[in-house]
């Protein structure tokens, strides 16, 4: 493992070409370099620290085949360009760039470096050397909407939100959908704290969705800061992005736990065999991209089934997350009875299903 | 549908989020009144923040934390002095690099800690006495909160009533004269910078063991700078910097409130606003009644060297 920071990089750009000759390579192949950039500390045990989970698995999985490294708090938008770039001189054959704003950027490098594959986590744009990959991270927030409803006896939800783009709309529509089919009065107040990460805020905003009668917490940022406040207030409450029970052994039910590291292995072996493809990748429950973690103390036996029940659905398509008919909260229909919303439509969410307040 | 428990949960909200910048701000403005202008407060809120949760976790003495952050903070403060006052190195470039490398430093120091909690710092009055939810607004908060009041009174009677306050000002204000007339400025700002540290190492304290029990890197977020705009718009002067920073816990947590309570008569993107909006508003109000550039103390980053 090799830590670079964004400073010693650019400092040692210059004599990172040099490196290799250095290096005094004892075996015919060389591993393959595959590097990461990161846009929060792998520290914040949250997303970015499952991203660095995932390629810390693809390091297990190959051992001495492939070298990688990871530059971590990297700024969304220009500056992130400099550091993709001075991978790519670096010599890396493989760049994961792991977060939504790094996309332009990541477009940019790698038209100036044909022969290095990007792998873009999140985006829209591809090309011949771009890949994208995402996680139907929606499919984990209707198996927790399940659980919420099941167990809450005010029948509301505390959503801790943090901007209204389609992946945490469509996270907020799945939670409220499957917790409405257990109890069709259910209800989700959601607020938006305008921050992936602001760990002081988050656990004000949790108070705030505690004292004004939820029983429940969800949320779309990443911290345990809200976890806590409902650990400390014995409720309940989900994590994001990694198993976060280590903060509210009472109050976590469960948690939605992103596994890149399916995906990067998966690429790396392709990478390894020549067979390395530009594709778009959505994987979800089925792929065990997204898992839940085991349920917490407070999970009756009935609401483990029904939740359960619920992933299973998701699982065998038997019961989609979008299935029809789906009403908005103006009372317009949005996916007729029969069909189900398909990627594109998830894409642009921008409405919200009944239920939903805030 | 506003009951009282809600209503006292609120106000006990608005206590926590305005203490850690009140802690923080204080130590910045004595510091800024001695002359000295710290950028670093973030960084040191951190540095704080980190060692406190380590030294409880490890200990399990959650006073041993608040004692080790403020000697960590304050030890990080020195390095400040040394270069700025020492060295008489720029005050604002030294500052900002304080604040980087306490980013980096306590995510080197907390590498160990991610992942896991520690019971929260929770009142310092036994819990009979705050039965009662009116009392639990008295009685009911960690001793950081009582500390924080406690040290704005005994801040703002050290520099208006105390000799040594004297002094204070006079090095911030006109450090020539206080160092013709036979006081040692480098010194008295030394001392302010240190009080700076320990403050700021407290209110990075509140974080890690109040507020959220935990570590994570960055942990404050962005809270350091807050509290540096908090001196500026309390006009140096603690009595307004404790209203100001109460001010900005009770709009930070106002605006959550209205949008848990499904507030919907307002745009949630003005409630997101509001605190920024009351920034100005004040600053706007301030200066309008007299110069918020007159009320600065008059030698505020400017590097000491003696004429004579």
């Amino acid at each position: 493992m090799s830590h670079i920071s964004r400073r010693s990089l650019i400092k040692a750009s210059g004599a990172a070409a040099a490196l290799p000759l250095l290096g005094g390579r004892a075996f015919a192949q060389d591993p393959l370099k595959v590097a990461f950039v990161f846009v929060g500390p792998v520290g914040d045990f949250g997303y970015t620290y499952a991203h660095s989970q995932g390629r810390l698995a693809a390091e297990a999985a190959f051992g001495d085949k492939i070298k990688t490294s990871y530059v971590e708090n990297v700024a969304e938008g220009p500056d992130s360009e400099r550091v993709i770039k001075n991978l790519a001189d670096d010599g890396n054959q493989l760049i994961f760039t792991c977060s939504f704003g790094f996309m332009n950027p990541t477009i940019k490098v790698a038209k100036r470096f044909p022969d290095v594959k990007f792998e873009h986590c999140s985006g829209y744009q591809r090309a011949d050397n771009v890949a994208t990959y995402n996680a139907r991270f929606y499919e984990g927030r209707a198996v927790c909407g399940t659980l919420a409803a099941t167990l809450s006896t005010t029948g509301t939800a505390g959503y801790i939100a943090s901007f209204p783009i389609p992946e945490v709309v469509m996270g907020i529509n799945a939670f409220t959908l499957a917790a409405r089919k257990v109890n069709p009065e259910f209800r989700t107040n959601v607020v938006w704290v305008s921050s992936w990460y602001d760990p002081a805020k988050e656990a004000d905003a949790a108070k705030a969705l505690l004292d004004q009668g939820a029983d429940v917490l969800a949320q779309h940022t990443d911290s345990p800061a809200g976890l806590q406040a409902a650990e400390q207030r014995g409720l309940m409450a989900f994590g994001q992005a990694w198993n976060m029970e280590s903060f509210a052994p009472e109050a976590q039910l469960t948690a939605i736990e992103n596994h890149w590291g399916v995906y990067y292995v998966e690429r790396i072996t392709e990478m390894l065999a020549g067979k390395w493809a530009s594709s778009d990748t959505f994987w979800g429950l089925k792929q065990e991209m997204i898992k839940l973690s085991p349920f917490g103390p407070q999970v009756t036996p009935e609401a483990a089934a029904a939740a359960d029940a619920t992933a299973a659905g998701i699982k065998d398509g038997s019961a989609p997350v979008f299935a029809g008919p789906i009403k908005d909260r103006e009372g317009t229909e949005r996916v007729a009875a029969g069909a189900s919303l398909d990627d594109a439509g998830l894409w642009k969410m921008d409405w919200f299903v009944e239920g939903v307040q805030g | 549908m506003m009951s009282q428990a809600v209503t006292i949960s609120i106000l006990m909200t608005i206590v926590g989020a305005a203490t850690p910048l009140l802690l923080a701000a204080l130590g910045e403005l004595v510091a800024e009144k001695s002359g000295v202008l710290n950028l670093g407060v973030e960084g040191m809120m951190l540095i704080g923040a980190v060692t406190a949760f380590a030294v409880t976790k490890t200990t399990g003495l959650p006073l041993a934390g608040l004692v080790a952050a403020m000697a960590a903070a304050t030890a990080a403060s020195m390095i400040f002095g040394y270069l700025t006052l020492t060295l008489a190195s720029n005050q604002v470039a030294t500052g900002l690099a304080l604040t980087i490398f306490g980013i980096g430093l306590s995510s080197m120091i907390g590498e160990g800690f991610v992942g896991v909690t520690i019971a929260p710092l929770g009142p310092v009055f036994p819990a009979a006495l705050a039965q009662n939810p009116l009392l639990r607004l008295v009685f009911g908060h960690s001793i950081l909160d009582y500390v924080s009041i406690a040290a704005t009174i005994g801040v703002a009677w050290f520099l208006a009533r105390t000799r040594a306050g004297l002094v204070l000002r006079a090095v911030g204000e006109n450090d020539q004269s206080a160092h013709s007339i036979g006081y040692s400025v480098i010194a008295v700002r030394y001392a302010a910078v240190a009080f700076g540290g320990a403050m700021a190492g407290l209110g990075g304290a509140y974080y890690s063991m109040v507020q959220t029990p935990m570590w994570a890197e960055e942990l404050t977020a962005g809270r350091g700078w807050i509290a540096l705009a908090l001196v500026v718009f309390a006009a140096w002067r603690p009595w307004r910097l404790l209203a100001g920073a109460y001010l900005f816990g009770a709009v930070m947590t106002f605006e959550l409130q209205a949008k848990a309570a499904g507030l919907t008569a307002v745009p949630p993107e003005f409630l997101a606003a509001l605190p920024y909006l009351a920034t100005i508003l004040v600053l706007a109000l301030i200066s309008s009644r007299r110069s918020v550039g007159a009320a600065a103390p008059a030698c505020l980053g400017h590097p000491f060297k003696p004429t004579a």
